[in-house]
């Protein structure tokens, strides 16, 4: 291994491991709650430091200016792949993510109380932080795709965290369907932009600026990108789920909505500023909405009481100052726009932090109530007034950089023709902004110290103001010495801009001389003090204004559109099986009846063979059975006789026309199918009641006839003609006795050829059997017992339960029954049988017993519960087919061998019959305890169980008379 | 002999339709026996119709059935056994701890879950 390839192995390593661990590690908080609460932060943080300096390690390839790339191929003919790329943009959001999630992590520890469930809480937030490392490291657009819906779902947690609070889970669901939306809008623009360029790689598309401009699809992939952006970035006009997330705990809050989750929809755009931005359409929607949002956000913060709000909404506004940057298209605006990222999320994630804080210490978060905490809280002062003077935009701290290079942008720019609209409206938007930072200072901390406050503040714990503070320090830092930032933003601007521009040559100063943007800085910040010195008039007439409530609107749309879905759905679904089976039928019919009129059909190829006098009585009586059976079931004794006639001439059926086995399995089939009915009509009504109206049974039987004679129609032509291709029969038939070592090809294929299905269908079989066997036990368990127990009978009962006769043939027809058995499983291979009708044959022997002698006295001679013999007969199937593995063959491949002991004749082993033998198990085992769960529900307690196995008997000596009597008084 | 296979699956399914459109449990269920039974039926008839050949390998023989869509009706005779097994047991689960065998929730009970 050379030097280069280890240091791309090393590169794959650490990519997959900085977006695997947080997903990995997401397992153990719930693991260590009951550690204690330090524990479960703890193990949080290490996992997230781990991630970090695993994203650290790779900061010297990323200041060469090379991209680091890792990626195996999953789904390739999808074009799905998992390829991870990080270059200057991806290491910057990584490094917020990480770095903000490690200060957010220690701050929550602190933070959620003694009633939370942390390990849950540290959970859903490595879930989501796993989730944004993965979008803004994706190389492939169809995996940045699966981690962006993975942050709705992990925010829609994190937001509903409290589930106590209605406020949480209304704002969860509001930001779930706002964002999810804008995802699913996401998925089509980013489809039709794979489809543009042939690829789903983010690296191959950046390349292809003109052919995407140039495509005809540009326009809509634009826009349904844009709405997935807007929606996760809380963009004009879907800016309203952001202030109702805010009902989360205040960590989420810091975390999601300043740093991570709304950023994710910037930073798609910044990552498809390459190839999307610069063109008109770009300009007009993305500057409009950056705007529109900047200067709204700006003028409703100003008006919000609750801290959190008003910080919310100046998240929003912020969201559209970096938004309007980016759709200026020019990479200045480019680069003020990654420089106010890097600003917004120290600033904003600080003063989140430090409103929890108040929160936290004075019970409240409503400004109105606050007033006087600086004398309090002397630390959270500091912080809170250092990081929202920085987002006022006042120089020396970093807030006022950035925003001067975007006035200095906002002064270039030309919208709708216009030199002025952008310039004033930017002011404007800065102005308010000024204004709410002022209030949020003054109102919260400045002025006299109350005494009414809900509870007496006092600053926290530094595990609480530590993570703010070093935040602050990073925004005093870079606000002093903005040249320290310089370079590393420059290097993010590099990757945002691709190859589509020069990084600007402009350098980060805080004095630029007496240019426009000063003049429009200091009327901002004057402006907004102002502002706040009328203020209490403007908020009456804000309050007097009408505005739309969004969460109105927004559930007046949800509760409409659950009408719609309500009025469509219980149309078709109101509850009532008949209803559906009726629509079921219905479709089948009209689908069957479309492409039958569509579809065209080929010449008769076969001639009708004739049919004898004994097939034309045969079908005369499954006819007038199924006729009968319609028109006679309500009595249901008769019906079940009739449906018996059915099955016996289906059975008849198979034997005549060449199928003996199917004609052996169908004909046991239908006695054990007898059988079980009869069980089970021992407890329904005997007579099925007239309910239905003539109308309704005529519609029904109308359907009736036409799906009957629909599929009379389709059978009829296609027996007449040859199948379109030839059918893969013939090489069952060539094969069977060469490759399977059997001559009865059916068997062959069911444990050869297909026996992988065969396996399958044993399994379901045992699962339907444990099925009924777990719904007898929980019937036994509950109220129905009783009744069961104390069932009256309503048919006069036979005197004799167990009747000599009957348990002396049974007893004497077992063994050969047994023999039968045992006959068809071993001839199977080559004969009809096999280890299907040979399971039900000796079911059929066993049942008998159990109907001459009783229940009890049948189960208390059971050796082998049946459970065991189905376990049995699946694991006898599933070692055979192992065993094939120790050979180096595939599961299930079959082998055999003639061997002969003189003086037999030469005879067949093959591990085919093993593989039966498991068949029949299960068979049998599955049968059995079916009809055992039935006949246990019928025990009753006027009748107790015998131990005898028959009423009579006269070789016993003792009880046959106190026997009789009990039977006679049961009567 | 095409006729007679082919209308014979028209009945079983017309009486099988009618009767799984009826309001209680037990008629539906003998329905959907007349349904499986049009339907293993009809899977088995794809192979077309062959008399007097069963797929049974031996030297003097020359036509035989198909017998692939013997193997796989062979099966779904079994689990349809299984399934009709299962769908009975709900059914009488359902009536001994309602004491109604209706298919569909009766409007007299809804009422009473919304009373309650």
């Amino acid at each position: 291994m050379n030097d280069d390839q280890t240091f791309k192995w090393a590169a794959n390593v650490s990519l997959f491991l900085i977006v695997a661990l947080p997903f990995l590690g997401a397992l153990l908080p719930g693991v260590m709650n009951s550690a204690g609460r330090s524990a479960c932060a703890g193990v949080t943080f290490t996992v997230t430091l781990a991630a970090f300096v695993g994203l650290l390690t790779n900061l010297p390839a990323v200041l060469a200016g090379r991209v680091v790339t890792a990626g195996i191929d999953w789904m390739p003919a999808l074009g799905l792949n998992v390829t991870l790329m990080l270059d200057g943009l991806g290491f910057f959001f990584a490094l917020l993510i990480l770095g903000i999630g490690l200060l957010i992590i220690a701050y929550g520890r602190h933070y959620l109380s003694r009633e939370d469930n942390m390990g849950e809480f540290f959970t859903y937030l490595l879930l989501f932080q796993g989730a944004m490392v993965g979008i803004v490291l994706s190389d492939n657009i169809l995996l940045l795709l699966v981690f962006w819906e993975l942050t709705s779902l992990s925010s829609f947690l994190l937001i509903g965290y409290w589930k106590h609070l209605p406020e949480g889970r209304q704002g969860a669901r509001m930001a779930l369907t706002v964002t999810g939306m804008g995802g699913l809008a996401m998925i089509g623009g980013m489809l039709i932009l794979g489809n543009i360029v042939g690829s789903y790689d983010l690296s191959v598309i950046l390349q292809n600026r003109e052919m995407i401009q140039a495509s005809p699809l540009y326009l809509p992939a634009l826009i349904l990108i844009l709405l997935g952006c807007f929606t996760k970035s809380a963009q004009f006009p879907f800016h309203f789920w952001l202030p109702h997330a805010m009902a989360a705990p205040t960590p989420v809050s810091a975390y999601l909505h300043s740093a991570t989750m709304v950023k994710a929809g910037i930073f798609l755009m910044a990552r498809m500023w390459p190839v999307l931005s610069g063109t008109p359409e770009w300009v007009a929607i993305v500057t409009t909405a950056g705007l529109i949002t900047m200067v709204l956000g700006a003028v409703i913060a100003l008006f919000k009481h609750d801290l959190k709000a008003l910080l919310a909404f100046s998240t929003v506004s912020h969201l559209g100052l970096i938004t309007m940057l980016l759709g200026t298209g020019t990479a200045f605006g480019a680069m003020a726009a990654v420089f106010h990222i890097l600003n917004h999320a120290t600033f904003k994630a600080a003063l989140f932090m430090s409103a929890g804080i108040v929160d936290h210490e004075a019970h409240t978060r409503d400004i109105r109530r606050l007033g006087g905490l600086r004398a309090l809280m002397p630390v959270t002062f500091v912080i809170a007034t250092l990081a929202a003077l920085s987002m006022a935009g006042i120089p020396f701290l970093n807030g006022f950089l950035s925003k001067e290079m975007m006035l200095e942008e906002a002064h270039h720019t030309v919208l709708y023709g216009s030199h002025w609209l952008v310039p004033v409206l930017a002011t404007a938007g800065s102005l308010f902004s000024a204004a709410y930072c002022f209030r949020f200072i003054g109102h919260t901390f400045l002025g006299p110290v109350r005494d009414d406050y809900p509870h007496k503040p006092h600053d926290p714990g530094p595990g609480m103001w530590l993570p703010p503070a070093i935040l602050v320090v990073l925004v005093v830092v870079i606000g002093v010495a903005p040249f320290l930032a310089e370079p590393f933003v420059k290097i993010v601007t590099a990757s945002v801009l691709g190859m589509a521009g020069e990084v600007p040559e402009a350098h980060f100063k805080i004095w630029h001389g007496l240019v426009p943007a000063l003049y429009m800085s200091i009327i901002a910040v004057v402006g907004g003090l102002l502002l706040m010195t009328v203020f209490k008039p403007l908020l009456r007439l804000w309050e007097a204004t009408p505005r739309p409530e969004a969460k109105v609107i927004f559930e007046a749309i949800v509760e409409a559109a659950a009408r719609v879905s309500q009025v469509v759905i219980h149309g078709l679904h109101n509850g009532s099986f008949t209803r559906y089976a009726m629509i079921a039928m219905v479709t089948m019919i009209a689908a069957g009846y479309h492409a039958w009129v569509t579809g065209a059909v080929g010449e008769a190829t076969r001639t009708m063979q004739a049919a004898g006098p004994v097939p034309i009585a045969g079908w005369a009586m499954l006819v007038a059975a199924t006729v009968a059976l319609v028109i006679l079931h309500r009595n249901r004794l008769l019906a079940l006789i009739l449906i018996g006639i059915v099955g016996l001439m289906v059975s008849v059926g198979f034997v005549y026309l060449s199928a003996p086995d199917l004609a052996m399995t169908q004909f046991t089939v239908e006695v054990v199918t007898i059988i079980l009915l009869l069980l089970a009509l021992n407890f329904l009504p005997n007579r099925t009641p007239v309910e239905s109206t003539t109308l309704r049974r005529v519609r029904d039987a109308a359907i009736a006839v036409a799906g009957g004679l629909a599929t009379f129609a389709l059978s009829w032509h296609y027996l007449l003609r040859d199948a379109v291709s030839t059918p893969i029969s013939e090489f069952h038939l060539a094969n069977s006795y060469k490759g399977g070592g059997g001559t009865n090809v059916v068997n062959v294929i069911l444990v050869d050829f297909r026996g992988f299905d065969t396996y399958g269908e044993i399994i379901v079989l045992g699962i339907a059997a444990l099925l009924i066997y777990a719904l007898t036990e929980t019937l036994l368990d509950g109220p129905v017992r009783r009744r069961l127990l104390n069932r009256e009978p309503d048919q006069p009962q036979a005197g004799d339960r167990h009747p000599m006769m009957m348990v002396v043939v049974t007893r004497v027809i077992m063994p050969v029954v047994i023999m039968v058995g045992f006959y068809i499983f071993l001839r199977g291979h080559n004969e009809p049988g096999g280890g299907f009708i040979a399971g039900l044959i000796v079911s059929i022997g066993v049942v008998m017993q159990y109907m001459a002698s009783g229940f009890a006295w049948t189960s208390a001679r059971l050796k082998y519960p049946y459970h065991g013999v189905i376990g049995a007969g699946v694991l006898v199937a599933g070692f055979t087919g192992m065993g094939s593995w120790f050979v180096s063959k595939p599961f299930l491949t079959s082998d055999f061998t003639y061997v002969r002991i003189p003086p037999f004749d030469k005879f067949e082993l093959a591990t085919a019959a093993l593989f039966d033998l498991g068949v029949f198990l299960a068979v049998v085992g599955a049968v059995m305890l079916s009809l055992e769960s039935f006949s246990r529900l019928a025990r009753r307690t006027d009748t107790p169980d015998t131990e005898y196995p028959m009423d009579i008997d006269p070789s016993r000596t003792e009880g046959p008379l106190e026997n009789v009597t009990a039977l006679k008084e049961g009567n | 002999m095409e006729l007679i296979v082919a209308s014979a699956i028209g009945v079983l399914t017309a009486g099988g339709i009618y009767l799984v459109l009826r309001l209680r449990t037990f008629p539906v269920i003998l329905g959907m026996s007349l349904l499986t039974y049009a339907v293993n039926v009809f899977l088995f008839a794809s192979g077309r119709l062959t008399i007097g050949a069963p797929p049974i390998l031996s030297d003097d023989v020359t036509v035989y059935t198909d017998p692939l869509p013997q193997a796989l009706v062979l099966t779904a005779i079994v689990i349809s056994f299984g399934m009709t097994a299962v769908v009975v047991m709900i059914g009488l689960g359902a009536f001994l701890g309602s004491d109604d065998d209706h298919v569909d929730d009766q409007p007299q009970s809804a009422g009473t879950e919304q009373q309650t």
